[in-house]
């Protein structure tokens, strides 16, 4: 039969298995150390000498990996430490006695520190503790003037005071931190009596079923999910039951009256059997339902350590994990065990054996038809062991018997292959995070991968990624990135070698981003670096922020319009408007078309006078001009708007643009003459281009000025010829308009004429002018006018065959039968010819 | 419509996810909000509302969220608070925040994104309706829009699958190109069977002629007298005959609008009227039936009828509204000179034309668009006549027209021959000896002899002209001339044709180096020829009668061609 081999040890429904022998070397153990290890076989930190309070001796703080390899060291130079704990990211929190929390890296790294608060540092610290919640990692305090303080997460401090507990006039005999229902609470115990405290409320509890010889609560403690709560009474009862107090689980005597050191619970999830571990000094007893104890001893001061699925127990030495036997190996390792697994296992080693019984224990399982119940047994069970050789063994079992079933899916073995072979790798010596397969599953690939990244394990981080096919987006990229942005911090080496290194171990990974890497070369102060590494960032948007912290601003605004993100030209020209002078920003500008352009836009809604400014520095008198023009007509005062004019003919004449400058003269005029002519006939006309000012002139019967106009601006004949004719003829003046037309030659020949009478409905006035009408254009007329007759006539006297038709297409058969043969004798001859 | 007429042309993908995406992020960002009051247009003006908060939905304009900043500062002068939210559309710029800040107003003030790239406007049309794009992009030399042009393809690639190619031409095509797979390289890649085959960017400032072209497609025509506003049109009184003004939505859901939407107006006419016959016919139909013929004719026809009538009596308004301004002498003159100009004949006359035009002061607009039109087919006007009119033009409609040719020469559309000076020198010699209309004709011969115009060397490499003097019969299109009377093939979209053609720009090398180059195509790693919808963007805009061509060019081709414009 298989037994556990020299490392675990079988205590009753627990076992116990030696992690690692301590590389440390401490010459005391733990003794007068302060201790704190994170959870999930994260690192520990050691106060040490902290208990001898003599200036001249300094505590010293060392932080170790799981398996007692040195990180960090360094002498404590701050206050007095009240209390250490690691946050849920492997950071080091040190609560001092005034209420100042220091955060630590792994690396012993200083990174910040924040307070808890004025009337905690007045008070002073009486005792912490330090707790995770979904929130983050908390800290809660109890204060020399026995009041609470607590802040659920440190990355986000919102301090809250919880209220008063009534009749406490010393320190409470002990308390712990809960969660429950989205709330983080403080449960406090006063002697005997029991309190909850939350945000608003002190609320009296009692345990349900709690022994009456108890007159005091001496030690308590929650488990790893919060949900599990151990009271110890002086009595030297335990008392276990669920959290909200309102179930009693078991109560245990431990016959040991002195208050114990420590108390854990030891359970693993879903599991039914409560259990929780109180040690003394040597002594460590774990009670569970029944009445009977587990007692073990103890040769060093220890420190335990309650995990999700049991208890790590630390000394000087020695590292082990207690835990309940998990199902799988209890059913497989029982004596006597006739579990599926168990025969399973049993098979398989004789067929190892080449011998026949393989056959008969299989037989076995597979007439219960639970072969596949087997493997999956087995299966689970490596994934609890810890050694690789049992671990082996159980794993050949279960692809033994796979073989003997058809469709078993493989998803569950392949997988756990993998896992244990990671978890293998991280629980090394050499790295020391003896993670279990539950807990990894907890935790994730991801928080592992950034676990290792934290340790500066690139390599084999780089390896579990690859290994468990991660997407390289969030695997090998990732890991590659803290890998660069470690490396630019490394000072000894020069800035092309890192720059070089970088981008070549970098140069085939997907989603890297080269500024966050050129950002941390800049943040330890190596400018000339983060240079050289953002020209490797291929997205030039990137480049941008961090040239402009760097104050790079003539490269960051050419990178920004390289990029072709106006957005980005805009931010980068912003930025340098508020930075440089005027002159310096202007002259980085005219180097720059783009943002140039780009700033005048913004000046045309924001600055006008900038605009101006800017053209100036151009000296582009062009567009002075026109920024003159757009400002006179936005102008409604008429001085400011001739005034602005003139400005703008200044310029127009520099920039040799007689013909704008020729033209606003003569808008100023115009102006002016509106302006006159609105004082001494009341009508409505500054504004007006002039051919609406001439228009308006001449509906009012102000020929004189109109005509004046004309010839003042040299309006063309045409367009003159055409105003008067429409405007007199808008008006129905036939008399003003024949004498207009009896002037001179009309330029627009006399069609026109035809047309607007015709347009009025007024045939007679239109006929006078049919006959003045040219003859290229008299079958027009003559058809405007309705006279079917003259337009024949005209038609056939030109000869034009295309006329003709014309003409012939809108007589009428009916009424004119003769015109049309006539018309028709004509075009016979027209197109003979 | 277009696929019909294929046995396999593909069906269009389901853009209404498109607006079911958008739309489900504005609620949650609405939702944010609690309890929408009133809507209002963001003016400058003091809203009237005794609601504490106000959320502001916009564009990222600076003039907008300068409006914005002004209320709130009054608001905090008259000693009220409220909350407010502006939520950008469809990005936030920089520029927008600085203005606020600049205002003062940064800290009262809480932002959002919404981002909403495309509208899908019709089956096969989607819109980032950015109207500013053009301007931005193409005077102001602003390339705000280029990412914003980029997501948008992102999305689309994201919710339709990846292109198998891509062509370009044009400064800003190449440019949101780069954004696009800059975009793609940060996220992740989706493999999904692809409904886009291709995609064409082309800048708008590749052809600019097509654009300033009078239309005569009746869905053209239409925008050009009614204006077309995120696909629904507003008919005033004129066309609905009633005193109320009707608002259309304009797709192909529209029955009637959809069979004469790609049609020459002149089709349009006689199309309704046997439209209005086999209606009439169907209404006849109740005449002698029984009452159960009756019970299922008004319950399964009627309906159908009533709303088909109604559409019906709408388009004929709107065609007979088109009647009266179009078949005018005017309009057929302004027709006339517009094929001049792309045949490139009678220069002399156009120019006289154009001249007139402004002086009766026709129309603002068609002015200025004929100026463009010539200066663009003749590679600028001579200095004389570029003076000689502008001058006209700025006594016509104001001196403040100046910025406004400034802003045209700034974008190429209307320029001043600058190498002219010696001629002039020559010409006033020769006119000396002969009288002025000869000396006319002696310009054109010299100008031409002194440069090669880039439109009529294009035009005559791709035969954008068909020759004249055949007959076009406009019922039966022949090809994408029909759009324009069968006068001028859409360079834009005679582009697009050529290169779907070769599957590429080879060949045409010549005809790129007189676009200014910047052509490129693209083909992607997984190459699926299953699927022929093919995507065109027009980066700055594009007419109806450029879309009108390319469905017709679908139908020839049994591509689906799916147009794009900002």
């Amino acid at each position: 039969f298989v037994a556990y081999r020299g490392q675990t040890e079988l205590l009753g429904p627990l076992r116990k298995i030696e992690l690692y022998e301590m590389g440390w070397n401490l010459k005391d153990g733990l003794r007068e150390c302060l201790v704190a290890a994170a959870p999930y076989g994260g690192p520990i930190a050691l106060l040490k000498g902290h208990y001898r309070r003599s200036p001249s001796a300094r505590p010293q703080l060392e932080i170790y990996s799981s398996s007692g390899l040195p990180l960090a060291s360094f002498p404590w130079k701050s206050g007095v430490v009240k209390q250490l704990g690691w946050t849920v990211s492997d950071d080091l929190l040190c609560v001092q006695e005034d209420g100042t929390v220091l955060v630590y890296d792994l690396w012993g790294g200083f990174k910040r520190h924040f307070s808890m608060g004025n009337e905690v540092s007045q008070s002073q610290v009486l005792e912490t503790k330090i707790f995770h919640s979904p929130y983050g990692t908390g800290v809660a305090i109890l204060t020399g003037a026995l009041r609470f303080t607590l802040a659920t997460n440190i990355d986000d401090i919102k301090l809250r005071r919880l209220p008063e507990v009534p009749g406490l006039q010393e320190a409470p005999s002990c308390w712990a931190v809960l969660t429950q229902d989205r709330q983080s609470k403080v449960l406090v115990a006063n002697g005997s009596q029991l309190f909850i405290l939350d945000n608003t409320a002190c609320t009296p509890v009692t345990p349900p079923g709690l022994s009456p010889q108890a007159s005091s609560i001496v030690h308590m403690c929650v488990s790893f999910s919060y949900k599990y709560l151990a009271l110890l009474t002086d009595s030297g009862h335990v008392w276990m039951g669920t959290s909200n107090l309102k179930e009693k689980l078991s109560e245990v005597d431990t016959k040991i009256k002195t208050p114990p050191k420590q108390m854990a619970w030891c359970r693993r999830p879903k599991s039914q059997q409560p259990s929780a571990v109180v040690m003394w000094d040597g002594l460590l007893i774990v009670v569970g339902e029944c009445k009977e104890t587990i007692q073990y001893h103890l040769d060093d001061d220890s420190v335990l350590v309650p995990e999700l699925d049991g208890v790590r127990i630390i000394s000087g030495t020695h590292h082990e994990l207690l835990q309940e036997v998990p199902g799988a190996c209890e059913e497989i390792f029982k004596i006597a065990s006739m579990a599926p697994g168990a025969l399973l296992l049993e098979a398989h080693k004789e067929y190892e054996k080449e011998s026949q019984k393989a056959d008969e224990y299989l037989r076995e399982i597979k007439e219960q038809s639970l072969l596949s119940e087997a493997v999956r047994q087995c299966v689970e069970a490596a994934g609890h062991e810890h050694e690789p050789e049992t671990q082996k063994t159980l794993l050949r079992a279960a692809s033994f018997g796979k073989c003997f079933l058809s469709n078993f899916p493989p998803e569950q073995f392949v997988s756990m292959c993998r896992d244990l072979r990671v978890l293998n790798a991280v629980r090394d010596y050499t790295v020391g995070i003896p993670l279990t397969h539950t807990q990894f599953k907890q935790m994730t690939v991801q928080v592992l991968i950034d676990r290792l990244v934290y340790r500066k394990l690139y390599p084999l981080a780089i390896e579990v990624c690859r290994y468990l096919k991660t997407p390289e987006y969030q695997g090998v990229s990732r890991v590659l990135k803290h890998w660069a942005c470690y490396k630019v911090q490394q000072k000894e080496e020069s800035d092309e070698v890192i720059a070089k290194a970088v981008s070549v171990k970098l140069a085939d990974a997907a989603g890297i981003s080269y500024s966050e890497i050129a950002t941390k070369a800049y943040e330890s102060g190596r400018t000339e670096l983060a240079i050289k590494l953002l020209e490797f960032e291929p997205r030039s948007g990137e480049q941008v922020p961090l040239l402009l912290k760097m104050k790079k601003s003539p490269l960051a605004l050419s990178k920004a319009i390289e990029s072709g993100d106006t957005d980005l030209v805009y931010t980068v020209v912003m930025y340098l408007k508020n930075e440089l002078n005027r002159g310096d920003f202007f002259m980085m500008l005219r180097n720059q078309p783009v943002a140039l352009s780009l700033y005048k836009q913004f000046c045309k809604h924001q600055e006008q006078d900038t605009l101006k400014d800017l053209f100036n520095q151009d000296d582009d008198h062009e567009e002075l001009g026109n920024f003159y023009v757009k400002a006179s007509y936005k102008d409604q005062r008429l001085e400011a708007r001739v005034a602005l004019l003139q400005s703008a003919v200044d310029e127009y004449y520099k920039a040799k643009n007689d013909f704008s400058a020729k033209t606003t003269e003569d808008e100023m005029r115009l102006l002016r003459f509106q302006r006159k002519l609105e004082e001494e006939k009341d009508e409505q006309l500054v504004g007006f281009s002039l051919q609406d000012t001439m228009t308006t002139l001449l509906s009012v019967g102000l020929h004189k000025h109109a005509e004046q106009l004309y010839k003042d601006f040299r309006v063309p004949d045409k367009r003159f010829w055409w105003l008067k004719l429409k405007a007199l003829a808008e008006k129905e003046d036939w008399e003003e308009l024949e004498k207009f037309g009896k002037t001179k030659k009309s330029p627009i020949g006399y069609l026109p004429f035809v047309e607007v009478c015709i347009k009025h409905h007024n045939k007679y006035e239109a006929k006078k002018y049919v006959s003045k009408v040219t003859p290229e254009q008299k079958v027009k007329a003559h058809l405007a006018v309705g006279d079917m007759e003259g337009a024949a006539e005209a038609a056939i006297e030109r000869r034009n065959e295309s006329e003709i038709s014309t003409v012939l297409s809108r007589c009428s058969a009916t009424t004119d039968h003769l015109l049309m043969e006539r018309l028709n004798r004509a075009k016979a001859t027209a197109v003979k010819k | 419509m277009a696929h019909t007429e294929w046995k396999d042309a593909p069906g269009l993908p389901d853009f209404s996810l498109l607006k079911r995406l958008a739309r489900d992020q504005l609620i949650f960002l609405l939702e944010q909000q609690h309890e929408v009051d009133k809507l209002y247009k963001v003016e400058l003006k003091p809203i009237v509302s005794s609601s504490d908060q106000l959320c502001f939905l916009i564009r990222p304009r600076i003039q907008t969220v300068k409006w914005i900043s002004d209320l709130v500062n009054a608001d905090k002068v008259a000693g009220r608070f409220r909350r407010y939210k502006i939520i950008f559309t469809p990005q936030k710029f920089y520029a927008c925040e600085t203005v606020l800040e600049e205002q003062g107003v940064y800290g009262d003030v809480t932002t959002d994104e919404w981002n909403f790239y495309i509208l899908p406007l019709d089956d096969d049309i989607l819109s980032l309706e950015l109207p500013e794009f053009f301007r931005d992009n193409f005077l102001e030399g602003d390339q705000r829009w280029v990412t914003t042009a980029g997501s948008a393809l992102r999305l689309l690639q994201s919710v339709y699958g990846s292109f198998s190619k891509v062509y370009g031409i044009g400064r800003c095509a190449k440019m949101v190109y780069e954004s696009w797979r800059e975009l793609m390289e940060d996220g992740e890649q989706r493999t999904r069977q692809p409904e886009f085959a291709k995609v064409f960017l082309v800048d708008r400032d590749v052809d600019f002629v097509t654009p300033l072209c009078s239309q005569v497609v009746y869905e053209g025509l239409v925008d050009d007298l009614f204006r077309i506003k995120c696909g629904s049109v507003e008919f005033g009184p004129d066309v609905t005959s009633s005193d109320k003004s009707i608002k259309v939505m304009l797709n192909s859901q529209d029955k009637v609008f959809s069979e004469i939407r790609n049609e020459h107006f002149s089709n349009v006419f006689g199309f309704l009227s046997q439209k209005a016959k086999n209606l009439q016919t169907a209404y006849d139909k109740r005449r002698g039936m029984d009452i159960q013929q009756m019970k299922a004719f008004v319950a399964d026809e009627l309906k159908g009828l009533k709303q088909e009538h109604r559409l019906l009596s709408l388009h004929i308004g709107a065609s007979e509204s088109m009647m009266k301004k179009k078949t005018k002498q005017d309009f057929q003159e302004l027709l006339k000179t517009e094929h001049s100009l792309l045949e490139g004949f009678e220069i002399r006359e156009c120019i006289t034309y154009i001249e007139e035009h402004i002086n009766r002061q026709v129309s603002m607009i068609d002015s200025l668009r004929l100026l463009c039109l010539l200066s663009i087919t003749e590679n600028g006007l001579l200095s004389k006549d570029y003076r000689s009119l502008k001058a006209q033009y700025l006594q016509s409609y104001g001196i403040e027209h100046l910025l406004t040719f400034a802003n045209l020469r700034q974008l190429g559309l209307l320029e001043e021959q600058q190498a002219g000076e010696t001629l002039t020198v020559m010409e006033s010699k020769v006119g000396k000896l002969v009288n002025d209309k000869t000396v006319g004709k002696l310009t054109d011969a010299f100008s031409s002899l002194a440069k090669k115009s880039n439109f009529r060397a294009l035009s005559k490499r791709l035969a954008l002209v068909p020759k004249s003097g055949e007959e076009y019969d406009l019922r039966v299109p022949r090809d994408m001339a029909y759009v324009f009377s069968g006068a001028y093939i859409p360079l834009s979209c005679k582009l697009i044709e050529q290169v779907l053609e070769r599957d590429g720009w080879t060949g045409m090398e010549e005809v790129t180096r007189m676009l200014n180059g910047q052509e490129f195509a693209v083909t992607a790693r997984n190459k699926t020829d299953a699927q022929r919808i093919v995507l065109v963007m027009f980066l700055g805009g594009c007419t109806f009668s450029e879309i009108s061509a390319l469905r017709f060019l679908g139908k020839e081709r049994g591509t689906y061609y799916l147009k794009q414009m900002e």
